[in-house]
């Protein structure tokens, strides 16, 4: 059985790569910086939509999708467009896991200053929405025949003609309010009202506006608008030197911190050619999993909360809490925030501090398994969790999910399985994948997940490899001029993909971040259809998307 | 159901317990907290948080607060969903654009006399993020402030101890 497979790995290697190269010809180059897994092309603009198809018929997924302005080297603008692409397309039963890896192909299109256009990739790939209407609002470059021309995340009253991210925009350009208004959809006939909420919720949560259409209880229609938090992060990294951004990375989104600083620390690293030794590998890793601990207990905590079973998240932020001291205690952060920086950790471990991580790993692991009994035997939390906030795996493939909502809906999605950055190629994660897309099954996957990183931590603790955590010769970061890298990470919610780009004096020109929730939060528009208001909070809580992280 | 009996009477009390260095401290500022909050606010001190751009750090060490180690209601303190029952609004991050006139107007939403908490790095000084286009630093940029708490994030330790400092000034 394992020769055919074998085979169809070579054959589908050679299709996307065929078909593009047959389907365009001499217009089709591929760049020198191309590598292991990352592919990199360019192609003309009028053609990417056309690329695009082909990619999503072998299975292909846009991760993401951005502009630069390439003024600074005498180009004028780009489209960026990055593919997650199987080496074997989905093929049901017979798809072996250890075939299940993804390649990157990411494609550069020439846009002109005079007329700054390309066609929609939305007809392709739903994902396109939002990344389009976000290049229209910070670059000016439109999506011909994109179905909504709002502006994203740039609110209707900031200044007319003012791209924040082109190179002629100073970060802190002036900044007079405008009169311009949002047109919202509107839902109409008898009995449908709508309920505004936000940006100041009930609670202690990020700021963003809800707006419900809604029969009786039932919802007819979410429509989300963000972009409150927005802090201009991508066009300040611009002006930090490269030491400095991991600092920043780490603020992207509190709660992910470590996944945010190692996914801008891996581009980094992959631009310049930086080697990070063994020790550095593998402690970035123990700190990515205590994070996706530390986050998944408390959420996990407060989505049974919103079910109003108070007992779980009293119990599981006690856990949580307990993590966090022993973070403090042994690493100086309750967050872990700045433990990840280029080159490897700025924090290391003796044997002492393994044998605590032991000790806690062993109580919590006896403590959570009770938790997840008295959680799974509750008939009236079963009762507003389980069929409650569906996303069918066909809404979250058309949508181009990533993380646990993915993996909820029976999508493999975990980047540590699919695309495994060191260590995670010797560490073989289990993938938790569920199928009823529900809030239960966001839970199931979390709870999974706690489960196999509390045994990841055990592995890493056992197989801690000795030396330096840094490099033992410094580091300076001297990349060639105009080069790129790419960082991809699994954090606790999900796919983060960290772009980076050199300018003409090595310095930074460009970094895009893509948050997981840049995509997941057209899940959550899907998932709350026909359920009932008053389930909104658990719907929501059950994805706990980052305002921030979408925002930047 | 027995379970989750069994579950709470194994757990038993862990508030102030399992880790001395801190809980001691929060045993400490906790009860003069409290002292304060009963004298000057009737029993019943009530926040409002606003995140006016924060990266949500903040946010979860101010949900710490209330998780079963500090359980900050213990002294009075509550969180509230509305401004108009706030004596004091916690403020994180650094003033987003978007975020000014909502800001303001949630400040404004709240009766005087208020306090104004800026919590975080961020909000006392605009931290990592700067002033930009986007951002407006500090919240003190935006609306007056009457107690700074640094961190990024402060601890919940570092928030109560803040708290406190606050209502005495009040
Ligand atoms: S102070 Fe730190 S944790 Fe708080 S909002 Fe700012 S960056 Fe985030």
């Amino acid at each position: 059985m394992v020769a055919p497979h074998f085979k169809q790995v070579l054959v589908e290697k050679v299709l996307v790569e065929q078909v593009l190269a047959e389907q365009f010809g001499d217009l089709l180059r591929t760049s020198d910086a191309s590598r292991d897994g990352v592919l990199i092309l360019s192609l003309p603009a009028d053609e990417i939509h056309e690329a695009a198809r082909i990619l999503k018929k072998s299975g292909g997924r846009l991760s993401a999708e951005w502009a630069t302005d390439d003024t600074p080297f005498g180009r004028e603008l780009a489209l960026w467009t990055a593919f997650a692409v199987p080496n074997v397309p989905d093929s049901g039963p017979d798809a072996g896991p250890d075939t299940k890896i993804d390649r990157f192909i990411l494609i550069r299109s020439d846009v002109p200053l005079s007329n700054p256009a390309f066609p929609t990739l939305t007809g392709h790939f739903a994902a396109a929405y939002r990344f389009e209407r976000i290049i229209l609002s910070f670059f000016g470059i439109d999506s011909i025949g994109h179905p909504d021309r709002r502006p994203w995340i740039r609110h209707e009253d900031w200044p007319d003609g003012f791209f924040p991210l082109r190179k002629d925009a100073p970060i802190d350009a002036p900044f007079v309010r405008s009169n311009g208004s949002y047109e919202w959809i509107r839902g109409e006939g008898e009995g449908v009202y709508e309920i505004p909420v936000g940006p100041v919720h009930a609670g202690i949560i990020e700021p963003g506006h809800f707006r419900f259409q809604a029969v009786g209880e039932t919802i007819l229609n979410l429509e989300e608008r963000l972009g409150y938090v927005h802090k201009g992060i991508e066009k300040r990294f611009e002006s930090l030197p490269w030491t400095e951004g991991a600092r920043l990375a780490g603020r992207i989104s509190g709660d992910s911190t470590v996944a945010h600083a190692l996914a801008w620390c891996r581009a980094v690293e992959d631009m310049a050619g930086l080697l990070v030794p063994p020790r550095g590998v593998w402690l970035r890793a123990l700190f990515l999993e205590r994070e996706r601990i530390a986050n998944h207990l408390g959420d996990i905590g407060a989505i049974a909360n919103d079910a109003a079973f108070a007992f779980l998240l009293a119990q599981l932020s006690r856990l949580r809490e307990d993590v966090l001291r022993l973070n403090k205690r042994l690493f100086g952060h309750r967050l872990l925030m700045d433990m990840i920086v280029p080159g490897g950790a700025a924090a290391d471990l003796d044997a002492k501090g393994i044998e605590a991580i032991r000790t806690e790993m062993d109580r919590l692991s006896a403590e959570f398994e009770r938790l997840v009994v008295i959680y799974d035997e509750n008939p009236s939390l079963q009762d507003r969790v389980a069929t409650t906030g569906v996303v069918t795996k066909k809404t979250a493939a058309d949508l181009g999910l990533v993380g646990f909502a993915a993996r909820a809906s029976g999508i493999s999605s975990d980047r540590r399985v699919r695309f495994p950055f060191p260590p995670y190629d010797e560490l073989k994660v289990s993938e938790a994948i569920r199928h009823s897309g529900d809030v239960n099954d966001r839970v199931w996957v979390r709870i999974e997940e706690v489960r196999e990183s509390i045994r990841l931590i055990r592995e890493i603790l056992a197989r801690l490899p000795g030396g330096s955590a840094l490099p033992s010769d410094g580091l300076s970061i001297r990349p060639q001029p105009g080069r790129t890298g790419l960082g991809i990470v699994e954090g606790w919610r999900g796919e983060i993909v960290t772009w980076v780009q050199a300018g003409p004096s090595g310095k930074v020109s460009r970094v895009m971040v893509r948050d997981p929730s840049q995509v997941n939060w057209l899940g959550l528009e899907r998932a709350v259809l026909g359920n009932i208001v008053p389930d909104f909070p658990l719907c929501n809580k059950s994805f706990n998307q980052s305002y921030s992280g979408h925002d930047m | 159901m027995l379970r989750i009996l069994y579950q709470t009477l194994r757990t038993g009390t862990v508030t102030e317990k399992m880790l001395p260095e801190a809980d001691k401290e929060i045993e400490i500022v906790g009860n003069a907290l409290k002292e304060e909050v009963h004298k000057r606010f009737h029993h019943s001190l009530t926040i409002r948080e606003i995140d006016a751009g924060s990266c949500n750090g903040c946010e979860l060490e101010i949900h710490a607060m209330n998780n079963p180690y500090y359980d900050c209601e213990r002294f009075g303190v509550h969180f509230t969903a509305s401004p108009r029952f706030a004596d004091v609004l916690f403020v994180t991050g650094p003033v987003s654009r978007n975020m000014e006139i909502a800001l303001k107007r949630t400040v404004d939403a709240a009766p005087d006399p208020k306090i104004v908490v800026a919590v975080g790095d961020c909000a006392a000084c605009g931290g990592a993020f700067g002033t930009s286009y986007a951002s407006l630093g500090a919240v003190e940029n935006v609306v007056p402030v009457d107690v700074k708490v640094p961190g990024c994030p402060p601890s919940p330790a570092a928030l109560i101890r803040a708290l406190l400092e606050a209502v005495g000034r009040s």
